[in-house]
């Protein structure tokens, strides 16, 4: 008795999933890298004149309807919304200013794809994170866990989708690149290979010491991203959260799969909970003890 | 055990406060067929920054744990074998079915495409098994039936004296299957809240970089595991006071006063790996200084603690109305608890705000009536509660 009792105790730690993640950091699984046939975008702060090209050939590229939901004429969306998969703002504050492009950062183990439960949301060529509509239920555990903020619902339709920037891979089919790289006059953001990208923003920080914050964004913030970020102001004032090096997804994914792997332990615990009544009934104690 | 036999309350069914509950039903249930029509952005607060709301937090991360009385019931009575609890679990059992019932109707109304929701069950190969969401959903889905399974012989009971023989066979060979099937099903019982109810702290535990430090901790789903149980049992003590003073039962006060002790200890054990992890992390200092988040910090280890201490020692179970005050203190501890990690202590960055719309909260009170409202028709039907004999006339 005492002793199945201790197992059924153990169990429950176990499913309590916390003696797994802080005694046994030997299962933490391995940081994800990005797939060889990897892209991506580097955007360059010191680039950008604030244009909005981008924003505009976004719009067209993804057949998305013109926010004019402020005044009922402007095409001027606030942020990243239900119709706008890429923004640009503007930082400024003490004389410093900087644009600043925000998009998915296709990261390269994101949160959204671990949160969602059949994988509309997962990285599936080149890397780039897309969306899968008959998977998804709507749930929106994907905007929970981004911690770029970055996935979009369509709030006011009775059918919702999720809305994020997919890099223009329908473009990349055609051979072409996604279209606010296309469109950028000043080549503030670029298209490209992954590995290239990453050696292109190095070489510019080996090119023009000082004139970059000392560090590329995305290199492996939040265990890395696909697209990345060079800038000459602090990358928090633009909004970029400081993150660690460890992805988002590690922690739960390590707890997740620690306690159910293989389905052993719940199944363990299953059986000795049964296995204990059956003994209680055949004992055919009724509460003796008190 | 015969002392203990559960038979229905009986009783006209049309009463003045079934009828208020009645129209609260039916005004929620008009409010939800417009949610449909409108979309989630005109019903609800809910917006890109604050996805979750309302209906998550209380109805399905709250309203389960609250239902939590079966789990930890069964528990106690199955594997802690203390039989003498026994008149505690079908009322228990009764109040999980319908708060996870409730829960499931939340979600169903709360999520975008509901009518994709089939597809998470039998979309086996494409599982990703990383999402405790996941977890969350496929577990709830089986833990109402096996609620509903549980409590079955209550209705099994009644129908074997039912007029109609058909019926009566039916009830008979199924209670006779259900005698000996009923410890799997009871196992499965205990083994799924286990599982979601971790999970659950699992779930906003991905949040991760954008809840706040003080609330998360790898130990989330230890503590959202260990919280709800605390919650079982004060609702079974909630329950049983109110359910004998509005029907005239007999109080079972000693069970309810040794059902306190286990729950005292469960709330220190709350509080203790609370701190001992914020300090181990070096989030002490977190403790004082992060404003309206140590506030909240404070306020919920407060309302943990005091019923710790209330429920400590033999002199404070002993009194009733202490343990119905400590009880109701456990519930909002760990419905505080929940809010706060899912709503308070989430934070999408500048610019968003949440607060539930009128037509959010009036849809939420809906389901909350409609689970009152069935409670009180099924035990008045069938035979659910223990203790026959009335209390005394002045005591009604």
């Amino acid at each position: 008795m005492a002793r199945t009792r201790r197992a059924f105790l153990k169990g429950l730690a176990y499913a309590g999933g916390t003696a797994a993640v802080s005694a046994v950091p030997a299962i933490a699984s391995e940081p994800r890298k990005a797939p060889d046939d990897a892209v991506g975008m580097l955007y360059d702060t010191t680039r950008c004149i604030g244009c909005k090209a981008c924003v505009v050939a976004c719009h067209e590229a993804n057949d998305l309807p013109p926010d004019t939901r402020g005044d009922a004429l402007y095409d001027a969306p606030q942020s990243l919304n239900d119709r706008t998969k890429n923004i640009i703002k503007l930082y400024q504050e003490d004389g410093r200013r900087s644009y600043m492009k925000q998009q998915c950062m296709h990261c390269i183990d994101p949160a959204c794809v671990g949160a969602c439960m059949i994988g509309a949301l997962q990285k599936r060529e080149y890397g780039i994170v897309t969306w899968e509509s008959n998977r998804c239920i709507g749930c929106r555990y994907c905007q929970v866990a981004c911690p770029y903020n970055v996935p979009k619902f369509e709030w006011e339709e009775a059918n919702p989708r999720i809305i994020k920037c997919e890099l223009c891979n329908h473009r990349l089919a055609e051979g072409k690149e996604p279209a606010c790289c296309e469109v950028c006059p000043r080549d503030a953001v670029i298209y490209g290979k992954y590995d290239e990208l990453l050696a292109e923003a190095k070489k510019r920080m080996a090119d023009h010491p000082g004139r970059y914050v000392d560090k590329i964004y995305g290199e492996h913030d939040g265990g890395g991203t696909q697209v990345l970020y060079l800038s000459h102001v602090p990358f928090e004032k633009l909004g970029l959260p400081e993150l660690g090096d460890e992805a988002v997804p590690k922690l739960n994914r390590t707890i997740q799969h620690g306690v159910y792997k293989g389905m052993i332990a719940p199944a363990a615990l299953y059986v000795a909970m049964g296995a204990v009544m059956l003994r209680n009934r055949r004992k055919g104690d009724k509460g003796g003890e008190s | 055990m015969s002392e203990h036999k559960a038979t229905p309350v009986g009783g006209s069914l049309m009463t003045p406060s079934m009828r208020i509950l009645l129209f609260v039903f039916m005004v929620g249930a008009a409010l939800t067929v417009w949610r449909f029509a409108v979309g989630l952005g005109p019903s609800t607060g809910l917006s890109d920054g604050y996805p979750w709301g309302l209906w998550i937090a209380f109805d399905v991360v709250t309203g389960t744990a609250l239902a939590c009385g079966g789990y930890a019931m069964a528990l106690l009575v199955y594997i802690f074998n203390k039989g003498k609890y026994h008149p505690l679990v079908r009322p228990a059992l009764l109040t999980s079915a319908l708060g996870y019932s409730v829960a499931a109707i939340g979600i169903i109304i709360d999520v975008g495409r509901p009518w994709f929701i089939w597809r998470i069950p039998i979309s086996v190969g494409k599982w990703n098994l990383d999402s405790a969401l996941l977890e969350v959903a496929l577990c709830v889905m089986a833990y109402v039936m096996v609620l509903w399974i549980e409590l079955s012989p209550a209705f099994l009971e009644k129908w074997q004296d039912s007029g109609n023989t058909g019926l009566a066979n039916f009830s008979r060979g199924l209670s006779k299957f259900m005698d000996k099937a009923l410890i799997w099903f009871i196992a499965l019982g205990m083994l799924l809240p286990t599982m979601h109810q971790s999970s659950l702290g699992s779930v906003i535990m991905l949040a991760g970089p954008r809840l706040h430090k003080l609330w998360h901790t790898p130990w989330l789903p230890f503590l959202y595991l260990i919280s709800c149980i605390a919650m079982g049992y004060a609702v079974v003590v909630m329950e049983s006071t109110l359910s004998s003073r509005a029907f005239g039962r007999q109080r079972e006060d000693k069970m309810l006063a040794s059902l306190s002790g286990v729950t005292s200890g469960i709330l220190f054990l709350f509080v203790a790996v609370r701190f001992v992890d914020l300090f181990l992390r070096g989030r002490g200092p977190l403790l004082i200084g992060e404003g309206y988040y140590s506030v909240m910090f404070w306020l919920e280890t407060v309302l943990f603690l005091a019923p710790a201490i209330m429920l400590a020692g033999s002199r404070g179970r002993a009194r009733i109305a202490t343990m119905f005050r400590a009880s109701m203190m456990i519930v909002v501890a760990g419905s505080l608890y929940r809010f706060d990690s899912y709503l308070v202590a989430f934070n999408p960055g500048p610019g968003w705000s949440y607060f539930p719309s009128v037509p959010e909260t009036v849809i939420t009170l809906g389901l909350v009536a409609m689970e009152i409202m069935v409670f009180i028709m099924l035990v008045k039907s069938f035979p659910i509660l223990s203790g026959t004999s009335p209390m005394p006339a002045h005591r009604k």
